[in-house]
Formats: C-alpha cells, sequence, structure tokens
C-alpha cells in the first residue's frame, strides 16, 4: 500500500481529503490524515462573536463530520517531520510513515512576541479576536464597556485574513452607533503598512470608507511593545497609542511542527513553489494553506482555489508526470463594511483589487469594492457554503483561476 | 514603467521608484538614491544592503523581524538607519523590489 499523509485537518486538510479519498484507489491508496482538534472552527465567524452576532455554537462542528469514509484520521499531537526518512513523529512516540505529505498545519498568533501583550491587562482590557477564546472574552468585555479610545493594532504582516481586522473596526463603528455610545468610542487603526490595505487601489478606496466611518488610520506603525502600566503601545521608532482598549491581531508564525522539522523560514513558514504547491525542497512533500509562504494571502478563498491546482499536482507527481496544474494566487475576499452591507474584492498575484462585478462580468450579483447589501448576504451565506460546499471538496461556481472580465482596468 | 537616472544611467523604475533590474544597482546609484530619501549612508548602511540584496537573489521573502533575527542588526537598529519605514527605504536603495511580505 502507498501512503498520503496529510498534516492538520482545518480548511486545507479536509479539503484534500475529501478530493484525493475520491480519485485515489482504496486498494492501492492509504490516506491518514492528523490534527490535534477534534472541533472545526469556522474561523471567519470569530469576527461576529465580539459583537454578539454570533455565539460559539455558530462556529463549531466536529471535524469527523467533513473527513470522508475511508480515510484514517488520528487526533493527536504532531511533534516533528523527518523529511529524510519519510516520516512524521508524534509526541506520544508513534511514527507515521508517508510515500507524499501535505503539510495544512495552518498558522497561530504569537502574543509572546512581543513584549508586554500577554502582561496584566491581556484579556481584561487587551484582547484577540484570532481565537475563539479571546473572540468570546472581547464579546463579554464590550456588553459593559463605557467606551474610550478603542486601538485596533496589526502586530506585523502576514497575517490571516487582512482584511479581518478592517472589518473589525467597521462592525465596531456600526456597533456602537446602534447602541447610542458612537461618540463616546474613538476608534483608531494602527497598522504597520502605509495604508488601510496591501493593495494600492483597494487601500485607497477602503481608506475613504475607514475616514467616512470616522475612524483614525495610524500607517507604518510597527510594534515594539505594549505598556501595561501606561496602557499605551509603542512602536520601535518610539511613538506611542494610548488605548482604553487594546485589540491585538498579534504576530502569525506557521505551526510548532514546522519549526521542531527545521523546514521553516524565520517565521515557520514553509518555503514553497508558488505555481505548483511544492515544497522548493522535498520533491515528495506539498504544502496547502496558511502554512506555506507563498505571496498571497493566508484565507479561506486562497486554500479553496489552490486544492485545485495542488489535487491536479499530485496526481501528477503519482503518474510521473510533470506537473499541469499552476496557481496564480487567487485571492477573493467579502468584507463587512456594517449596517447590513459588505464590500468584495478579488486578486491574485499579478493583478490587484479592481472595481467591476463578480463573478459574472457586467451583473454581479456581486460588486467588486464598493458597499452594496448583495455583499453582506455573499459573506453570510459563505458559511453555509463552507461546511457544506468548500471542505467536502465539491465544484463551486467560481473558476479557480482569476477571470479579468467584469472588471474595471483603468 | 518610468526612467530614472542615477550616476548618468538610465535606470528602469516602477511607478514608486523600485529598480525593475536589481542586477544594474551599484553602490554609487544606492548613495544617490539614498540623497533623494535625504539619508546618508555609512558602513552600517552597506551590511544592511548587502544583507538584503544576499537574501533577495537567493529568492527569500524579506520582512522587518527577519532583518531583526540576522544578526547584521537589530530591528530598533534598523529604524535608526531607515527611518519611518526601514524595509521601504532599504529596498528602494538596494534595488530590489519593494518586499511582498504586506500581502
Ligand atoms: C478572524 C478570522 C477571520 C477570517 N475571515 C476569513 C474570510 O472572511 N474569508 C476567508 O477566506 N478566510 C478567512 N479567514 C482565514 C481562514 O480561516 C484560514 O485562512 C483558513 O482556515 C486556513 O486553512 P488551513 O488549512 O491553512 O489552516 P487551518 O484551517 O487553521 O488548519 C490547521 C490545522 O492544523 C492543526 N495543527 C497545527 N499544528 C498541529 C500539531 N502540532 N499537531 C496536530 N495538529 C496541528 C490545527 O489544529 C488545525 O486544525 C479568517 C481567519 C480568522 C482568524
Amino acid at each position: 500500500m502507498k501512503k498520503i499523509l496529510i498534516l492538520g485537518a482545518g480548511t486545507g486538510g479536509t479539503i484534500m481529503a475529501n478530493k484525493l479519498r475520491k480519485s485515489l484507489e482504496r486498494t492501492e491508496w492509504e490516506i491518514t490524515i492528523i490534527d490535534f482538534e477534534k472541533t472545526h472552527y469556522y474561523q471567519p465567524g470569530f469576527l461576529f462573536i465580539p459583537f454578539g452576532m454570533y455565539t460559539k455554537k455558530d462556529v463549531i462542528k466536529p471535524k469527523m463530520d467533513f473527513i470522508p469514509v475511508g480515510v484514517n484520521t488520528v487526533f493527536a499531537e504532531i511533534d516533528s517531520i523527518a523529511a529524510e526518512e519519510n516520516s512524521v513523529k508524534m509526541k506520544n512516540g508513534d511514527i507515521y510513515k508517508y510515500d507524499y505529505l501535505i503539510i495544512a498545519t495552518g498558522t497561530r498568533i504569537v502574543p509572546e512576541e512581543t513584549p508586554g501583550m500577554l502582561g496584566e491587562l491581556w484579556q481584561k482590557k487587551i484582547f484577540d479576536f484570532y481565537t475563539i477564546d479571546g473572540a468570546i472574552a472581547l464579546a463579554d468585555f464590550f456588553k459593559t464597556w463605557k467606551g474610550g479610545d478603542l486601538v485596533l493594532n496589526i502586530a506585523d504582516m502576514p497575517i490571516k485574513c487582512p482584511v479581518a481586522p478592517l472589518e473589525f473596526v467597521m462592525f465596531a463603528d456600526a456597533f456602537f452607533s446602534e447602541r447610542g455610545m458612537r461618540d463616546k468610542v474613538n476608534i483608531h487603526y494602527v497598522t504597520p503598512m502605509s495604508g488601510a490595505f496591501t493593495k494600492p487601489r483597494a487601500s485607497k478606496i477602503l481608506g475613504n470608507l475607514l475616514e467616512e466611518k470616522n475612524i483614525n488610520i495610524i500607517p507604518d506603525f510597527y510594534l515594539e511593545r505594549v505598556d501595561n502600566e501606561n496602557q499605551k503601545i509603542v512602536s520601535y521608532d518610539e511613538r506611542e497609542v494610548p488605548f482604553d482598549c487594546l485589540i491585538t491581531i498579534p504576530v502569525h508564525k506557521g505551526s510548532e511542527v514546522i519549526s521542531r522539522s527545521g523546514l521553516g523560514d524565520d517565521m515557520d513558514f514553509v518555503p514553497t513553489d508558488k505555481f505548483s504547491l511544492r515544497s522548493h525542497k522535498h520533491e515528495n512533500i506539498f504544502v496547502i494553506g496558511d502554512a506555506s509562504n507563498i505571496p498571497t494571502s493566508k484565507a479561506g478563498s486562497v486554500v479553496h482555489f489552490s486544492a485545485d491546482v495542488l489535487f491536479e499536482n499530485i496526481h501528477c507527481a503519482i503518474e510521473n508526470r510533470p506537473f499541469t496544474a499552476s496557481f496564480d494566487g487567487h485571492s477573493n475576499c467579502y468584507i463587512e463594511t456594517g449596517h447590513g452591507k459588505g464590500a468584495l474584492i478579488d486578486f491574485n498575484y499579478d493583478t490587484e483589487p479592481l472595481p467591476g462585478h463578480f463573478p459574472f462580468p457586467g451583473i454581479g450579483p456581486f460588486g467588486l469594492l464598493k458597499e452594496t447589501r448583495m455583499n453582506h448576504y455573499g459573506k453570510l451565506i459563505f458559511r453555509w457554503i463552507y461546511w457544506h460546499i468548500l471542505l467536502k471538496g465539491k465544484e463551486m461556481p467560481i473558476n479557480s483561476k482569476m477571470d479579468l472580465a467584469g472588471k474595471k482596468l483603468a | 514603467m518610468a526612467q530614472k537616472n542615477y550616476t548618468g544611467i538610465s535606470v528602469e523604475v516602477n511607478e514608486e521608484g523600485y529598480f525593475l533590474d536589481s542586477t544594474v544597482w551599484t553602490k554609487e546609484m544606492a548613495v544617490e538614491i539614498a540623497k533623494e530619501l535625504e539619508l546618508e549612508l555609512t558602513d552600517l548602511h552597506f551590511e544592511v544592503l548587502n544583507y538584503l540584496r544576499t537574501r533577495f537573489n537567493a529568492g527569500e521573502a524579506l520582512t522587518i523581524r527577519g532583518v531583526g533575527k540576522s544578526g547584521v542588526i537589530d530591528i530598533k537598529g534598523f529604524y535608526g538607519l531607515f527611518p519611518g519605514a526601514p524595509m521601504k527605504k532599504a529596498a528602494k536603495i538596494a534595488g530590489i523590489p519593494k518586499p511582498a511580505s504586506c500581502i
């Protein structure tokens, strides 16, 4: 029996298990997937929890519901990968051999990377919403908060879903307006980037949107430390921003598995060929999702689009053919802008987000880079699509490759 | 696309002034680009620029945190040399593309 081993049963690992189990003969190929968590979290839903729109039960389901019959599932902690021996060692000492390895161990937040972040104000006045616990603690805090300086800070790039912090401040604007206390809350968006977003045209449009909503952008702020005593964040060039409530998007790194295996870059992301999705170093190791270092967003939509490419290329590798699929970096994100509206961006390695219509040129129904009600519904429907179509690796009515039709180039 | 003239040589740059071809870069050009950014280059500046170019040529991603771990300089020092936006300024002066770490 030949063996495919998948590390991580999150978005990417689950999709690949579904696709590969369907296509590979059960008598020839054994597929095993490993994760230490039994619960699958719908991470995009974390954004809605602090504002009381979702609770924990809206974002969790058992992982087993999504892993197909015929795939060995192991719930235990991975220690490390011994790439030269084609094997993976578990914390409990078990060893798994593989012919092909798919790394899908995602990324994690590392608040301890910033001095003072985990100080006395952690989860009292300093919160994250990138973990379920952080999002729930923040929801509790907001219930009785009297207002003041609400500071959202992105510690460093890359982060998961780079639009989530923007959505957070726009939701906060709507949330505090609806509670009649917007005048008591000053919202600051403090970012290491030069503007609201990473790509120039989207940055300008989204920056204007923040301004309209009276959200103060503080750009080029690279966080050095958190001063708990004086309640302020301090940058490497000694600038200071005081806060009454700090929402941190902490430094992100790859899984500890990657650092323990010596397979990562400075931030423990696996150097990966951005077109074929194969590891730069090892011919039989492929990487999907947030675990890789490919230069596109760390987002579920990227995982979904790249899964088609990875699926085809793994078949090429197995059958000893040259790779026939090439990833274009396609990313597609709904952006909640508050008050029941949303925006949408669609881009890839070469083309920045442009205004226009999606997915059907001239028709939509979704408008690119503008606020519409339809885009907001798109985001809400995304949760249903995620659980019912995306994780199971089924076909979607959207092309994996980005389409330029329907976009305004000038 | 645009053209810039450094040390009497015409160089192709993008809309933001980053070199399109990093191989045409010379140390003398670096001095002139730095002047546009109101910076006077020291030996330490050049050590950092060389580090960035070496990493870039090896196809590796460049990040401020990575520079901080390089052993060449710490992050505070990096800010001291290239105030405000050290990675963007240093990349421009080093004749390499704007780092794609911000996506
Ligand atoms: C607040 C928030 C909002 C978001 N919004 C959006 C959005 O609107 N649209 C969008 O497209 N994306 C969004 N995302 C991003 C999206 O959720 C991720 O990009 C996607 O889930 C990544 O999939 P993955 O398979 O790479 O990693 P994950 O789904 O994170 O899976 C990694 C898995 O590896 C396991 N693992 C790691 N280390 C070990 C170990 N040592 N042993 C065993 N198991 C291990 C983990 O338990 C986990 O199950 C958002 C994320 C957040 C946090």
